[in-house]
Formats: structure tokens, C-alpha cells, sequence
């Protein structure tokens, strides 16, 4: 089977594409690893509690017309799909209960969103460590939130997720907001993308005024933050820093953030040009104004380019759309211009505001390069900072040597738990630009594949 | 802990078996939320180490939550929704190979 358009991902970028495309007359697949559509933010927005709505706010109720959209198009869409590899030729490969297929697209779009920047701190190994983004899944799905836990790092999703917890009358025992103290006087510098903003702005000072009056201890310019185990090997105690003092608190609960990047793994293993972004510390492919990649079948859109957020996302994959359509024979290219005009102005909008979220909540050069000898930085392998500093001093030049030096980025998670953390610590230790630097060399398959898997491929033919 | 905060009236439980110990847990849980409300902090030991480990990013990234699934080991328990009948295991180090066709090709 063939289809004009393979969309890879149900966020909001890959939904709107979907409906955009369908309504141009494309024929269209979304291929999607969660049971159902609405990615990570609109995660079960089509079958959330009346607790859950209330809690999640009109912000993620907003998905549920897009979820309602998609599922009325003529899109044919396969949940607990797994890409495993895009050929130069458009075919798209993947995996669904074990069993692998194949399709081939005249255009692919790689709408995989976004990941939680990695925060290697001591301990954030330990079972009871999670990701504030992963605490904020399970409030979406099933449902369900931990007493007593402990926030620690910086960015609007860590203080949404507080919010949450607070309005869901859930004891959270303390924040640890790691914003350093130079980062406010930057970001004022920002302003016009501040009031570019002020209705994000508004919405944000409201939430970090609900949280103070909550009146839970919140500790301001937090450093040295380590999570200690208990006699079970689980998480007890997170010791950290204040300009002031030395503090422990005693939880079972420790959920890091530091901003998210984009999830480049599928991107860069079918060869899709990437740079730095240094406004964002992060890796960002490198697309035209529709989103076309460097590979001539391949587009990216949504918070997988650059993080913009989900309304940014959804207008990103519209005109990622409109683009396809343009090259299908479907659109002249006024129709696309003139169409994508209104999208561009509201994505303008949209994007404007980034300059100073990024600048305020930049993360601080600790929790993004570790300090200490010990810490895990690769969690798949094991691979220690010391590790890390000692193949630097035998010779390795960089990220995908360092594979063969120590096996770093080498576990199931390919990289995506350290490769952002590496890139940053090698390019300092080797004294060489970060572009320079550069990323492991990633290929297919960008998930772990059984052999059987693979060959079921062959079973039909 | 864990818990439900949605006050809903849930969906009716499924039992699965976890670790040969029958549980109930409402259906559309994925594995590693039901893990989370059992008391289990853990789900496996690392195959390098042998420290325990437990689900982290729970979005399918970063591969912590590993655990054996009806004889299959390796399968991400935040990916996995819970069926009734399901047989679930924590999984000690890199887990064992299946090599049956028949338990390769899973349900989900």
C-alpha cells in the first residue's frame, strides 16, 4: 500500500497535519505508539474524568475538537505502532504487538514531539526518581498522584504540574527551583517577547502565586540537589544546596525537569540534517519554512523542530501540510501561500513569547553537565562522568567514539536519556564548539527490535 | 504511593499476576502505573550493576521500566495496558531470551 502522506506521531502537530492533508485529498496513515491519539499533552483528553478536566484545565481540554477532528477523518490511524526505520525510498517501517510492517509514503512527517531534557544529578537512578513530565502522565492516565513529593528543577511544566497536584489536594512536600538568580535580569531583558506573550505570562504568574500561597516550603536558586537511597536501594532523602544552607528533606518522591528538547532519534537516523540551537541547548533539525528536512521525502513538525508548545505545534503541522499538498499536484503554490498566511501569523504570535521563557528558565550549567565524578551519566550503561573525562584524556574526539571508548548511549534508550548531556560535557572537556562536537551517529532500529520481529517482516511475501 | 485522584467511578478491574501474586487493577492501566500502586518501587534490576531500577520518564523513552510480560522479557510496562489474565514479572538483569514464536507474537 501506498499513501500520498505517512505521519509519524498523534500530538497536536501530527493530528492537525492529518486532518489538513485529509482535507486536500491526500491519502493518509498516522502510525502512533500510544493506544490512542493525543500525544504526550492531550494524553486521554478523549476520555478523561470530570477530576481530570477540572484539574488539567481549559488548555488541554482544548485537544479534545482536534482528537474529535482526527478521528472524523479519512485518516487511517495505527495505535501501539512502533517506527523502527525510514528508507530514502519512503518506506516506513514498524512494529505492532511484535509483528513487523512496511508501507511506503511518497512524503513521511516526523511529528515525535518532544522529551524532557536529561538532569543528571547523583542518585537520579534510584527507583522513586522520575521525570515531573512522567508524574504529569500518570495525573492524565489513569490518574493517579504521589503524597509527599518533591519538585526539583526549573520550567513552566514543572510548576504546571505542582499546580496540579496542589488543586488535586495532594501533599507535595517541598520545591526545589533551580532558576539561577542571573537568569531573572536576562530574561527582563526580553520584554517585548514577554508582552508578546502576557496572556502565557498572565497564566504563569497566576499558577506561581497559587503555589507560594499554597504555603509549601519553596527554596529559591537551588544547586547541589542529590538523591541519597534508603536500606532498599530506593530513593529516601534528597539533599541540596540554598545560597543560605545545606538542607535534607526525607521522600520517597523526587521528580526532576529542566525544560524539554526536541526527540531527535527518528530524525537523525533517516538522515535528516540537525544543528545546535543555542538559544534552546539542544539539537533542532535543520528544515525549511514548511518544515521540508534535508531529506527530499521527509518533513518534521511540531515541538520535535523546536519547542513552541502544542498550539505552535499544531499550526507547524497544518502548514507541514499545506507543503505536501503543494508538491501532490493538490495545491497550486498561491493556494499553499495563501492558505499558510493566517498559519504563519498566528505561529509568529505564538513563537514570539519563546525568547523569554527559554532566557528565564535556561538551564544552569550543573544539572545539564554534572559535576561530580560519580554520576551516571548514560543510566543504560552506566557510564560515570569519570568515564566520560578519562576516554576524553585517552583521545576520544567525540560523542560516537565515545561509544566504542565505554559503550555510552549504547543501552535500549538510544541515547536519549544522555546524548543532549554528552554533546554539552564533551564539547567542554575536549574544548571544541558544541556544533563541532556533534551527536552520536544514530541508526535504525531507533526501538529495540526482536529478530522474530524483524523477520515477520518476510512472513506475507 | 501512588493513588487515585480522579474520584472516578472506574472502569471494572481486571486481575493480572504479578510476580505469581494475583492483583486487581481497573482496566486502561498500563503496567507500570499498576506497578506504582502496588507498593513496587522497583520493576528490575540493571543487567550491568544490578541496582534496582524503577519506571522514569513514562513515556516510552527511556526504558527503565522493563519487565516480563506473558514469558516476554524486555517489554516497557508504561507502554503495555494491563488485560485480565496478563502475567507479569520484574525482570532481574538483561532478562531471559524467548525463543517460542508463538509467546513472541503478543497481544497487546
Amino acid at each position: 500500500m501506498k499513501y500520498d502522506l505517512v505521519i509519524i506521531g498523534a500530538g497536536p502537530a501530527g493530528m492537525s497535519a492529518a486532518v489538513e492533508a485529509c482535507n486536500l485529498g491526500l491519502s493518509c496513515l498516522l502510525l502512533d505508539e500510544q493506544p490512542r491519539g493525543g500525544g504526550q499533552i492531550y494524553r486521554n483528553v478523549g476520555r478523561q474524568t470530570p477530576k481530570g478536566k477540572e484539574l488539567l484545565g481549559p488548555e488541554y481540554q482544548a485537544g479534545l475538537p482536534l482528537l474529535k477532528a482526527f478521528e472524523l477523518s479519512n485518516c487511517k490511524h495505527v495505535a501501539g505502532a512502533s517506527v523502527w526505520q525510514i528508507s530514502a525510498q519512503g518506506e516506513v517501517f514498524y512494529s505492532v504487538a511484535g509483528t513487523s510492517n512496511a508501507v511506503t509514503a511518497e512524503k513521511v512527517l516526523i511529528t515525535t514531539g518532544a522529551q524532557e531534557r536529561p538532569m543528571p544529578i547523583p542518585g537520579w537512578t534510584l527507583p522513586g526518581v522520575m521525570t515531573a513530565g512522567g508524574a504529569q502522565i500518570l495525573l492524565k492516565s489513569p490518574g493517579l498522584a504521589a503524597d509527599e513529593a518533591v519538585f526539583a528543577g526549573c520550567g513552566p511544566l514543572l510548576y504546571l504540574v505542582v499546580w496540579q497536584y496542589l488543586k488535586a489536594g495532594v501533599k507535595v512536600k517541598a520545591v526545589l527551583d533551580t532558576t539561577p538568580r542571573s537568569n531573572y535580569l536576562k530574561a527582563a531583558k526580553e520584554w517585548r517577547a514577554a508582552l508578546a506573550g502576557r496572556s502565557y505570562l498572565k497564566k504563569g504568574i497566576k499558577l506561581l502565586r497559587d503555589i507560594k500561597s499554597a504555603g509549601i516550603p519553596i527554596y529559591k536558586e537551588v544547586n547541589r540537589i542529590a538523591a541519597i537511597a534508603d536500606e532498599a536501594r530506593s530513593l529516601g532523602t534528597v539533599s541540596f544546596c540554598t545560597p543560605k544552607a545545606e538542607l535534607q528533606i526525607e521522600t520517597q518522591h523526587l521528580f526532576l525537569h529542566q525544560g524539554i528538547i526536541p526527540q531527535v532519534n527518528l530524525a537523525m537516523a533517516s538522515g535528516c540534517e540537525h544543528h545546535w540551537s543555542t538559544q534552546q541547548l539542544c539539537w533542532t533539525p535543520k528544515v525549511d519554512d514548511w518544515g521540508q528536512s534535508s531529506q527530499q521525502r521527509i518533513l518534521i513538525s511540531g515541538d520535535g523542530l523546536s519547542i513552541g508548545g502544542a498550539v505552535a505545534a499544531s499550526l507547524r503541522g497544518k502548514l507541514a501540510a499545506l507543503q505536501v499538498g503543494y508538491e501532490n499536484g493538490k495545491l497550486s503554490v498561491q493556494q499553499r501561500d495563501t492558505r499558510g498566511q493566517p498559519i504563519r501569523r498566528l505561529l509568529a504570535k505564538e513563537l514570539a513569547f519563546r525568547p523569554f521563557i527559554d532566557t528565564l528558565y535556561r538551564p544552569a550549567e550543573q544539572f545539564r553537565k554534572p559535576v561530580e565524578n560519580e554520576v551516571v551519566v548514560c543510566r543504560c550503561e552506566e557510564i560515570l562522568l569519570k568515564d566520560i573525562k578519562s576516554a576524553v584524556e585517552n583521545g576520544c574526539m567525540g560523542p560516537n567514539q565515545l561509544k566504542s571508548f565505554t559503550r555510552c548511549g549504547m543501552g535500549p534508550c538510544q541515547g536519549r536519556q544522555c546524548g543532549n548531556t554528552v554533546t554539552e560535557l564533551m564539547a567542554d572537556l575536549s574544548g571544541n564548539p558544541v556544533e563541532e562536537t556533534g551527536y552520536y551517529r544514530l541508526r535504525a532500529p531507533v526501538k529495540p527490535l526482536n529478530l522474530s520481529e524483524l523477520a515477520s517482516l518476510y512472513d506475507e511475501h | 504511593m501512588f493513588h487515585d485522584i480522579s474520584h472516578a467511578s472506574r472502569q471494572p478491574c481486571v486481575s493480572l499476576l504479578l510476580d505469581g501474586k494475583s492483583i486487581a487493577v481497573p482496566a486502561g492501566y498500563t503496567v507500570a502505573a499498576a506497578l506504582l500502586t502496588q507498593h513496587r518501587r522497583h520493576n528490575r534490576t540493571s543487567p550491568v550493576s544490578g541496582a534496582p531500577r524503577g519506571p522514569f520518564c513514562l513515556m516510552g523513552g527511556c526504558f527503565e521500566c522493563l519487565v516480563e510480560i506473558d514469558g516476554v522479557s524486555n517489554r516497557q510496562a508504561c507502554m503495555v495496558e494491563v488485560r485480565e489474565g496478563m502475567n507479569v514479572c520484574t525482570q532481574q538483569g538483561a532478562g531471559e531470551l524467548t525463543t517460542d514464536p508463538e509467546t513472541l507474537s503478543y497481544e497487546v
